[in-house]
């Protein structure tokens, strides 16, 4: 864990929106879950930002990482398994806003 | 990847070439901490870049060996002119069939 960390914003249990964005460069988010929302499940950390790391910079402040919890039936329309089915991601914290 | 459709998933293990033994070696030994001349975030990225033709044509380490070549470049470790004449080089010694 790096030493500088941004503060986190969210508690576990709290929902978050994924922003919708699509910059160039190396994105972890994945696209299917931007503009949704979840809970989140769990703080895992902060980590330097791999989007600028990426870029061999420092990444820092370390940006919070979260687990985010999604219902599949919310990401695909056409889901047809297990309506309980969810996908959990790990999402820094500049992708998420208050839902 | 991403979700999209792929073809048939070869789940058994297979024997690795001496070649990709290399790139791999290669890769540890560039992002060693102690060293840092390549960051796993840059080798996401170069490979990212690739685009989905190339991306889809190469194998695995070839895709490694790409991005290894052009963060090397990105960061100054090597010169075009450098690597250019080694694979001249490499190419004239070379009877063609063995790498």
């Amino acid at each position: 864990m790096a030493a500088i960390a941004e503060a986190a914003k969210f508690a576990v249990g709290e929902r978050v929106r994924v922003r919708r964005s699509d910059p160039p460069g190396h994105l972890r988010t994945p696209w299917y879950c931007r503009g949704h929302v979840g809970t989140i499940e769990r703080i895992c950390g902060a980590f330097a930002n791999p989007e600028e790391l990426a870029y061999n910079r420092s990444g820092l402040p370390a940006q919070p990482l979260y687990r985010v919890r999604f219902r599949s039936v919310d990401l695909w329309q056409d889901y047809r398994g297990n309506a309980a089915d969810v996908v959990e991601i790990e999402i820094f914290q500049h992708w998420l806003e208050p839902a | 990847m991403g979700g999209l459709p792929a073809g048939h998933c070869e789940r058994d293990e297979h024997d690795y070439e001496l070649w990709e033994k290399r790139v791999d070696a290669l890769m540890m030994l560039l992002s060693a901490k102690d060293r840092d001349l390549l960051k796993v975030d840059e080798l996401r990225r170069n490979i990212e870049d690739l685009g989905a033709r190339a991306y889809d044509a190469m194998g695995y380490y070839e895709r490694w060996m790409h991005a290894i070549t052009q963060t090397l470049i990105q960061r100054g470790v090597l010169t075009i002119d450098e690597i250019g004449r080694k694979l001249a080089e490499i190419e004239a010694k070379s009877d063609g069939g063995d790498r």
